[in-house]
C-alpha cells in the first residue's frame, strides 16, 4: 500500500474554480467542518478524508480596509477595498470588495451580506503562474 | 536545560544608513563582543538575522560572511533566520537554545536590515511577502491594510466608537515618539502630537501616517553565554528566563484577528518557563509596528483583559513611570523598525533596562523584562523573558 499523500484541491485548481464562477472547497468526512481556500488537511482535525464541495458562495463582511498606499503592482486599483468575510459554511476568506465606492465605504459595511466571486489581479514581480483574486460583492 | 545569560550588547543609530547590512551588523556584533570582555574567536556559533538582504544588496548567504567579517574561523558555523519582523528575535531564541543544550558555551545572536535601500515600490512588494501568496497577497491587502482591519474589528467587537479608539491609539504614537525622544540611538527622537497623527495621510482607513512605524536601517547583536561563563565576562550578566515560538496560519483561518494565536501561545510558553506571569512583567520592548497593535498585543500577552487596553492606554499606564511601562526606547514607532535587527534592539534595550543603564528613560527597579516579536500577520511571534 503506497502511503504518498496528494492534495485534492491544489490553489490552481481552486483559482480555475474561481475563474468558472464557482467556490471550491473541501468537506472532513471525519468532523463535517469545511476547509476554504484549501489545504492539504483538514483546518480543523487535519484529516485527510476530504471531498471537493462546491460552497454557496454567501458571505457576511466581517472587517474591512481601504487601502491607499498599495504594493508594487497594484497601483491602478488605488483606492480599493479589501474586507475578512465568513462563509455561510463557516470559514472566513480575504478578498477585494467589489461594488462599493470606496471613498464612501464605512464600518457600516461589517454586517453586510457579500457574493463570493473572482477576479484576475495584476501580476506581481517574483509570483510565478496565473494570479487570481478572490472577490466579494456586496448585495 | 542549564541556565543561560546575556553579557555583552550592541547597536547602531537606527535610522537611515549608506553602510551595507554586513557593515551594519558588524558595528553591532563587535560592540557586543567587546562589552562581553571576550575575544571574536571566543564566539562558538552566529545566529544571523535577515529578512531581505538579497532584495535590499543582491547579496545571500550573509550569514558565513558576516561572521567573517568579524574575524570568526572558518571554524564557526553561521545560520541565517527569517521570521519577517520576528527575525532576530527567533535568531535569539536558537541561540538560547543553543547555549541551554550545553552546545556551545559562547554565541553571538543579532540581526541587521537596510530597508531603506530598496525604495519604495520594492520595499512595499517585499514586505507584501510576508503576507500568504496565494490566497491573500492578490487582493492587495498590505502590512497597515491588516492592521487597519484588525483596527475596525476590534471598535466593532468591543463596542468602541471607531472616533474613541483612534484617540487612544494616537496616545500610543505620542507616548512612544516621547520614549524616542531620550534615546540617542533611536531614528526619530521629537515628539509629536495627538492632533498631528490624527491629521496625518490616510493610508490604509483608519490607520494614518503616524498610526505605523516607518522603514529603517541599523543592526543589534547579543552576546549569550552560560551562566557559569557569562559571570566571569561581565558584572551584571542578564538571565533569560523563558522564551517561547509560535506560528500563525494565514489571516483567514486565523479570523478573529484581534485575537493572536501565535502569540498567545508563545507568550505561554515563556511565562511557563520563566515560572511568572504577565503581572510579574516590571518593562516590556513589545511590537507596535502600529498603534493598534500595541493595544491588541497589550491584551494578547495578558497584561490586560480583552477589550480594555486602550483604557489602560488614556490612563498612561504604559508610560514611563506608569503601571508597566511599554517601549521605553521609543518601540519600533520611534526608535525604528530595521526588521532583521528589531528583536535584537528590543533584547539590547531590556538588558540596559534590567542594568540600569538606560538614562532618562530608565525604568526604576526593573527585574524582570520582557521581549515580544511579531512577524508576518502574527505569523512568526517570538516572546522572551529576562530577569536580573
Ligand atoms: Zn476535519
Amino acid at each position: 500500500m503506497s502511503s504518498s499523500v496528494t492534495y485534492k484541491l491544489t490553489h490552481k485548481m481552486f483559482y480555475e474554480g474561481l475563474k468558472e464562477g464557482k467556490l471550491l472547497g473541501l468537506k472532513c468526512n471525519s468532523c463535517n467542518t469545511y476547509t476554504c481556500p484549501p489545504k492539504i488537511n483538514c483546518a480543523q482535525c487535519n484529516s485527510l478524508d476530504m471531498d471537493i464541495v462546491e460552497l454557496n458562495g454567501k458571505a457576511e463582511i466581517k472587517t474591512f480596509t481601504v487601502v491607499r498606499v498599495c504594493p508594487e503592482g497594484f497601483e491602478g486599483e488605488l483606492p480599493y477595498v479589501v474586507a475578512l468575510a465568513e462563509l455561510e459554511e463557516g470559514p472566513w476568506v480575504c478578498g477585494r470588495v467589489v461594488g462599493v465606492d470606496p471613498d464612501k465605504v464605512t464600518m457600516d459595511i461589517i454586517g453586510k451580506k457579500a457574493t463570493v466571486g473572482g477576479k484576475i489581479p495584476p501580476k506581481l514581480s517574483y509570483a510565478p503562474g496565473e494570479p487570481m483574486a478572490i472577490t466579494l460583492k456586496i448585495s | 536545560m542549564r541556565k543561560v545569560c546575556v553579557a555583552g550588547v550592541g547597536m547602531t543609530k537606527f535610522g537611515v544608513s549608506e553602510k551595507s547590512c554586513i557593515e551594519l551588523f558588524a558595528e553591532a556584533a563587535l560592540e557586543a563582543v567587546n562589552a562581553s570582555n571576550i575575544k571574536v574567536t571566543d564566539i562558538q556559533s552566529v545566529h544571523f538575522g535577515n529578512v531581505f538582504g538579497d532584495f535590499e544588496e543582491g547579496q545571500a548567504v550573509m550569514g558565513s560572511f558576516a561572521a567573517r567579517e568579524i574575524g570568526c574561523p572558518p571554524s564557526t558555523p553561521a545560520l541565517r533566520y527569517e521570521g519577517a519582523c520576528a527575525t532576530a528575535s527567533v535568531a535569539i531564541r536558537d541561540a538560547f537554545i543553543a547555549v541551554a543544550s550545553g552546545l556551545y558555551d559562547v554565541v553571538l545572536a543579532g540581526g541587521t536590515e537596510r530597508c531603506m535601500a530598496m525604495g519604495t515600490p520594492l520595499a512595499t512588494r517585499t514586505f507584501a511577502m510576508c503576507t500568504e501568496g496565494k490566497y491573500e497577497s492578490y487582493t492587495g491587502i498590505t502590512f497597515p491594510g491588516v492592521f487597519a482591519m484588525m483596527t475596525h474589528l476590534y471598535a466593532k467587537k468591543y463596542n468602541i466608537p471607531l472616533a474613541k479608539l483612534k484617540e487612544r491609539m494616537a496616545m500610543v504614537a505620542v507616548k512612544n515618539h516621547y520614549h524616542g525622544t531620550m534615546n540617542p540611538l533611536a531614528q526619530f527622537q521629537k515628539e509629536i502630537t495627538a492632533a498631528s497623527v490624527l491629521k496625518g495621510f490616510m493610508v490604509c482607513d483608519p490607520l494614518q501616517l503616524l498610526d505605523c512605524c516607518p522603514f529603517t536601517d541599523g543592526a543589534a547583536a547579543i552576546v549569550i553565554a552560560s551562566e557559569e561563563k557569562a559571570k566571569k565576562m561581565v558584572e551584571k550578566p542578564v538571565y533569560i528566563l523563558g522564551a517561547g515560538q509560535g506560528s500563525g496560519a494565514p489571516l483567514f483561518r486565523q479570523k478573529d484577528i484581534t485575537v493572536h494565536e501565535a502569540r498567545i501561545a508563545a507568550s505561554k510558553k515563556a511565562y511557563e518557563m520563566a515560572g511568572v506571569g504577565p503581572k510579574d512583567i516590571d518593562v516590556a520592548e513589545v511590537h507596535d509596528c502600529f498603534t493598534i497593535a500595541e493595544i491588541a498585543l497589550m491584551e494578547n500577552l495578558g497584561f490586560y483583559d480583552f477589550g480594555t487596553a486602550s483604557e489602560a492606554v488614556e490612563r498612561g499606564e504604559s508610560k514611563i513611570g506608569g503601571k508597566l511601562p511599554l517601549n521605553p526606547s521609543g518601540g519600533l514607532k520611534a526608535k525604528g523598525h530595521p526588521i532583521g535587527a528589531t528583536g535584537a534592539a528590543q533584547a539590547y534595550e531590556i538588558v540596559k533596562q534590567l542594568r540600569g543603564e538606560c538614562g532618562a528613560r530608565q525604568v526604576e527597579g526593573a527585574k524582570i523584562g520582557m521581549t515580544d516579536t511579531l512577524g508576518g500577520d502574527a505569523t512568526t511571534v517570538v516572546d522572551i523573558i529576562y530577569g536580573i
